[in-house]
């Protein structure tokens, strides 16, 4: 048995090229569907195959195209390869090396919703893989696998490629759709939700790109098949994105529920030089960051028990901290990328993020005090709940586990001040 | 009827609408739930998280479906661990809302804490300060001192013109984006929008010139900080400083109800003067909005131009002259004249002012005459439409029928509330000759010829009710369109019909013509007689319909009746401005007016009046809504109202006239007029509560519109319901005389003109467009003639010199002509055109 489900191509050589492809039974899924399941039955393979969101949220994916409205049409599915997440390079894998699979996995959603047109919704720096989709998708075309009324049935399908400007909010899903109607990229009010209100106010599905890419196999192989890969509330496989401190960073597609002690050391090859593992960000910048303790490195990467340890798997990529690393420098790294990220639309995310870029120069500086420290979780604190999306409620994830759980580089940071500070006599009412 | 919910906010139960949003509940019971996006008449965006309260919903059983219940049996309530936005949720049957809790309190300091990190504090110099949502809230919820160090603010431009009318303070701007949204879903002119992101976003106009849209001014009403600003008013006076006066604008006949803001200057001379035009709310007429035109166009009131003291002709040279010499002089010649007199008036005057003339001119036995060129008021007041219209109660199930009218020109806030009615599911039919910007809204959009305006009312007439066997050949053409026959049907079948008539190409006969059909039509498909049904005639001036009511006719043959005229009395008209050839004056002149126009400069007497903003009176809306104005300003020293002018020369020739109060010329009025019977200034001064509730002390919520405490007015009874027939009549279709090989030129109305009213008004000049005609670039081609190239127009009035246009939205064979732009063309008129070298004096 194969080792990859998504990473195939490490196993098949010339994957990338459609001959090889369908060789390996590439689009036989998509036939399958097309020529003798209806969409109903599709949706409900990928429902039982208990599949979920791979773009961070993890929301059941049979059950987000289920819920597309059936009264109002035309119906879109959107493929979210926008990939910005800091320490995410996933999606980007699959797309140059496995693009054939990503582009079924499209055309099954498509055909399951019945949608007759999709988009490939990518990050700007991404040119080069949209012009080398656009080819694929020009030969599948040629192939008749995409095109008008496909393997004889009233079936059509056309899938489209669209660059995004350079906006991280754009992989928001409500972004994305107004980006790609040519507006602002700006999330919009949730609900509605896109499977009832969304690319043109039309019906929409949009998935991650490591999310569809699963899809061919899974209506190839059946359900059960796919169960026999990681957890009963997280099945199948899941690519981890390694990075950080860490011997061998790269993308590693392993079962949900594998331990972070199984990616970073035996996988990963551990942390370099000898040095002492610190903190995990299993998310990206959206991350709290872990302790890395024996109990956070033996628990399992699944959606369930990541919060445990107080975090969320979220699109799996890891980025590992050694003992080097400062943790009031780090989170002045998060925050000015979410500074520079932040679309501006609601208030606290706009103006939290600039006030607590300001706060972790000065702590990361070594200019601040301790109020600065207890200003900056004061101000992460009155964001907390308060932001129109997830931007920037993920902001201070990283700051306020960073201050709570290493509360003493923060100490260490202000150290001087602070024990000046308290020296300081008590003025008289 | 919606489905009522019944919901409880911070312990007070209130029941409202399936649908509407918790704010607006909460509102309605007097709770104030801070806002700075959310607008009422917008649709929420949850932006600004001000409006953040705890939410708590009933539990339901998922087993079961039923309301779980506590131990003392009341419904249990769970409650969001997140604050929501009280904009954007829906109330809920038994939802219960806090915004009384610390919780709320805690949320609301943390958003405003975090808007004034970014915001530069300038208040003492920010011409929103004293009226700003931001400072109020702030004093309101906002925390006492800030933790953000100041230095760490980000300075940006103060001063960037968004057009030559708007003024953007970056550093101000919240990021609401209600100005966006406004120009987009309210207004249909998306010409600015947010650029880049985050802390950088920008507002920024996408349109040449800047801020390209009829109705910018807004948007500063409802800027919740001082980051808009109208060039006319900005840097101006303090909110605080500013007395308040009610008025009607007087611009067109759509009455918006407006608010001048006055106070007294040293620099002009200590005397009061108008510092800025508000909307005032009148959510019958112009809910909460006003066009640029009404906003800015008030600077002719205050031209120091306008007549002070009485003229009199002396050795041929007009003299100044004492009132009792001028007066004396015009009561003497007009008894000389007697029935030889012609009263000349136009809808510009109120209805105090045209009353008083009609009385004092057939008690001579003389004529009077309304100054226009459009027919069918007196069908108007027969079956206009009913008290108890309202464009925003039309939706699914109505009908409105726009005919000959470029709306958007004419009459924007009738343009935007039946655009707003059409998105409400109203049937909207457009016939015009030439596309407008109603035709994107409209079920039916049908062309005809310019000139067969009635014959395509009447095909739709005939497509409905027995066919005429003598029908002319023109309609039986026009009626043979399938898509005018679906429109017939689509009106008639609708449950409420309104005819919106203008004077697209139209000349009086014609206009009496096409007025005539659109009541046939409205008869023959019974929507007469009732609210949101009847006839609205998108007159020139505010008051034409009250001319008409009081009894002023157009006359057919005006030149001729002011040439035999003994004597001629002009109020409030300028004929020999509009065309030169008009005024060959009888034996004695009268011209009662503001300015030294082209007609009082030919004038035997001259007479200054006061302008509207100085003085009382009422006009009577094209809605045939009576409202009161009330003065703003003291009258100009040496001017009387023309209502006090026509009284006293009534009261030299001993005729029994009110002079001295607007109020008892009204009660007269009322006595005269069955349709205005029971009607006095008290009774136009009632009002009722609104929705949304606006301009109090929360001007955060709806902005800084004014509240209507001085009247809605009322709606008069169509005439049909006093007992008058209807007016059914077969009409006999003007003949238009087609060019043989010229062009066929059209008058038509452009919003911002170069008309007297407008012109002193230099902040609009930019706005207004050099005297022009227009063709369609294939007639450009045919004649040719480049795009503006000078064109010499002949016919059988005197050559015009003029900047040609090449259009494509211009029919071929026709050439538009904007009126009031120093071209005669009072109607259809066939024309010749040569390009000629342009004159350089």
């Amino acid at each position: 048995m194969s080792q990859y489900i998504l990473l195939r191509h490490r196993e098949i050589p010339n994957l990338g090229k459609l001959e090889v492809y369908r060789q390996n039974d590439g689009f036989q899924a998509f036939y399958k569907a097309v020529t003798s399941m209806k969409p109903e039955e599709v949706i409900e393979v990928v429902k039982a195959s208990g599949l979920r969101g791979r773009g961070g949220a993890g929301f059941p994916t049979g059950m987000k195209w289920a819920f597309v409205d059936r009264h109002n049409w035309p119906h879109y599915v959107v493929a979210n390869a926008d990939e910005s997440e800091p320490g995410t390079f996933k999606d980007r894998e699959i797309m140059e090396n496995n693009p054939f699979q990503f582009l079924e996995g499209v055309a099954i959603a498509a055909y399951a919703v019945q949608a007759n047109v999709a988009y490939i919704y990518l990050r700007g720096e991404f040119w080069q893989i949209a012009h080398q989709l656009d080819q694929r998708i020009a030969e599948l075309y040629a192939s008749g696998l995409l095109g008008d009324n496909l393997f004889g049935t009233d079936y059509s399908l056309r899938i489209y490629t669209h660059l995004g400007a350079g906006a991280y909010i754009c992989g928001e899903e409500t972004a994305m759709l107004e980006s790609l109607e040519g507006k602002l990229g700006q999330p919009r009010l949730r609900p509605p939700f896109p499977p009832s209100y969304g690319l043109f106010g039309k019906p929409t599905v949009v998935n991650n790109v490591e999310t569809l890419t699963n899809v061919p196999l899974i209506v190839a192989n059946g359900a059960s098949w796919y169960r026999q890969y990681g957890t009963e509330k997280s099945p199948g496989t899941k690519i981890f994105c390694l990075s950080g401190r860490i011997n061998r960073p790269g993308n590693y597609e392993l079962p949900l529920g594998t331990t972070f002690r199984q990616l970073i050391y035996e996988h990963g090859g551990g942390i370099p030089e000898g040095r002492q593992i610190k903190a995990i960000m299993p998310a990206g910048a959206s991350s709290s960051l872990i302790i890395a303790t024996d109990e956070a490195l033996d628990t399992p990467m699944d959606y369930e028990s990541v919060p445990n340890v107080g975090a969320a798997l979220g699109s799996a990529s890891l980025i590992i901290i050694d003992d080097t690393v400062s943790i009031p420098w780090l989170i002045n790294k998060t925050i000015h990328f979410f500074k520079h990220e932040s679309c501006g639309k609601c208030t606290p995310c706009r103006e939290g993020t600039y006030w607590m870029m300001h706060l972790t120069e000065r702590i990361a500086g070594g200019a601040a005090t301790w109020e600065d420290v207890e200003l900056l979780k004061d101000v992460a604190s009155q964001m907390k709940g308060k932001c129109l999306c997830a931007l920037g409620e993920f902001s201070i994830e990283a700051v306020l586990s960073g201050i709570e759980r290493f509360k003493g580089d923060f100490e260490a940071q202000v150290g001087a001040t602070q024990a000046a500070a308290e020296e300081l006599p008590v003025p008289a009412d | 009827m919606a489905k009522l919910v019944t919901l409880t906010i911070d312990g007070k139960q209130v029941t409202v609408p399936e649908g509407t949003l918790v704010v607006d509940a909460a509102k309605r019971i007097g709770i104030d739930i801070p806002v700075f996006c959310y607008h009422p008449k917008m649709e929420p965006v949850g932006m600004c998280r001000m409006c953040l309260v705890e939410i708590g919903r009933p539990a339901i059983d998922r087993a079961t479906g039923e309301a779980v219940r506590e131990a003392d049996g009341s419904p249990r309530v769970v409650f969001s661990p997140k604050l929501e936005t009280a904009c954007t949720t829906p109330v809920a049957e038994g939802m219960v809302v806090i915004g009384a809790s610390e919780k709320v309190k805690e949320g609301r300091k943390a958003i405003l804490e975090f808007l004034l990190t970014s915001h530069p504090l300038d208040c003492p110099i920010c011409d929103k300060g004293g009226e700003c949502p931001l400072q109020n809230l702030t004093m309101g919820f906002g925390p006492g001192q800030s933790r953000f160090i100041y230095d760490d603010k980000i300075h940006l431009a103060k001063h960037v013109p968004l057009g030559e009318l708007i003024f953007l303070d970056r550093e101000r701007c919240i990021q609401c984006a209600r100005c966006v949204r406004f120009q987009e879903a309210v207004v249909d002119d998306p010409v600015i929008g947010f650029y880049q992101r985050g802390r950088s976003l920008e507002i920024v106009t996408y349109s040449e010139p800047g801020f390209d849209s009829i109705f910018s001014g807004n948007t500063t009403d409802i800027c919740p900080v001082g980051a808009l600003t109208t060039a006319d008013f900005r840097f101006g006076a303090r909110p605080w400083e500013l007395n308040a006066a009610a008025s009607i604008c007087a611009q067109c006949p759509v009455g918006c109800n407006i608010t001048f803001n006055v106070r007294r200057e040293a620099k002009a001379g200590g005397r009061w003067v108008i510092k800025r035009v508000m909307p005032r709310q009148n959510e019958a007429v112009n809910e909460i909005w006003i066009c640029d035109k009404g906003r800015f166009g008030y600077h002719y009131t205050e031209s120091p131009h306008r007549l002070s003291q009485p003229l009199v002709r002396k050795h041929g040279e007009l003299t100044p002259a004492s009132w009792e010499e001028a007066l004396g002089l015009v009561a003497d010649r007009f008894r000389q004249a007697g029935d030889g007199l012609l009263t000349l008036a136009s809808g510009r005057l109120s209805n105090e002012d045209l009353f008083n003339l009609h009385q004092l001119t057939t008690s001579l036995g003389g004529k009077s005459a309304l100054y226009t060129h459009m027919a069918g008021g007196d069908l108007v007041s027969r079956i206009g439409v009913a008290p108890g219209t309202n464009f925003a109660d039309m939706g699914t199930g109505s009908a409105i029928l726009v005919v000959a009218s470029d709306l958007h020109e004419e009459a924007p806030i009738w343009w935007l509330r039946v655009k707003q009615a059409a998105e409400r599911g109203a049937t909207l039919i457009v016939l015009n000759p030439r596309p407008t910007r109603l035709d994107k809204f409209a079920s039916h959009v049908l062309r005809y010829a310019y000139g067969s305006e009635a014959a395509a009312v009447l095909a739709m007439v005939n497509s409905l009710s027995a066919k005429r066997p003598d029908l002319p050949e023109t309609v039986k053409a026009l009626g043979r369109s399938p898509e005018l026959e679906a429109a017939a049907k689509a009106f008639a079948a609708a449950e409420n019909g309104v005819i919106l008539f203008g004077s697209e190409g139209t000349s009086l006969a014609t206009s009496q013509a096409l007025a005539q059909a659109c009541a046939n039509l409205l008869i023959t498909t019974n929507h007469v007689g009732r609210p949101n049904n009847g006839l609205i005639g998108v007159w020139q001036r505010a008051n034409d319909q009250g001319a008409w009511d009081i009894g002023f006719r157009p006359m057919p043959d005006l030149a001729q009746a002011m040439r035999s005229a003994r004597a001629l009395y002009i109020v409030g008209a300028d004929p020999a401005g509009d065309d030169p050839t008009l005024v060959e004056t009888g034996d004695f002149l009268v011209v009662q007016e503001l300015f030294l126009t082209d007609t009082a400069k030919l004038a035997d007497v001259v007479l200054p009046v006061q302008a509207y903003t100085e003085r009382e009176g009422s006009f009577t809306s094209g809605e045939r809504r009576v409202q009161r104005f009330y003065p703003a300003v003291p009258e100009r020293p040496g001017s009387k109202a023309d209502f006090t002018i026509a009284g006293q020369i009534g009261a030299l020739l001993g005729l029994d006239m009110e002079a001295r109060l607007a109020s008892k010329v009204f009660l007269r009025l009322a006595v005269s007029l069955k349709e205005y019977a029971g009607l006095s200034y008290t009774r136009l001064s009632e009002v009722e509560e609104q929705f949304p509730i606006v301009g109090r002390g929360d001007l955060y919520y709806g902005g800084t519109t004014y509240e209507n405490t001085q009247g809605l007015g009322v709606q008069l009874p169509p005439t049909i319901l006093l007992g008058e027939p209807l007016p059914l009549g077969w009409l006999e279709l003007p003949q238009i005389q087609m060019p043989q090989d010229g062009l066929l030129a059209v008058p038509v109305t452009r919003l911002y003109d170069r008309g007297q009213t407008l012109l002193p008004s230099e902040l609009l000049h930019p706005r207004l467009p050099q005297p022009y005609v227009a063709i369609n670039p294939a007639d450009g081609k045919r004649y040719r003639i480049p795009d503006g190239a000078t064109v010499e127009i002949r016919s059988q009035t005197p050559i015009s010199l003029v900047t040609l246009r090449r259009d494509p939205l211009v029919p071929e064979g026709v050439l538009l002509v904007p009126r009031s732009m120093g071209v005669p063309i009072n109607g259809p008129t066939p024309v010749d055109l040569r390009q000629v070298e342009r004159v350089i004096a």
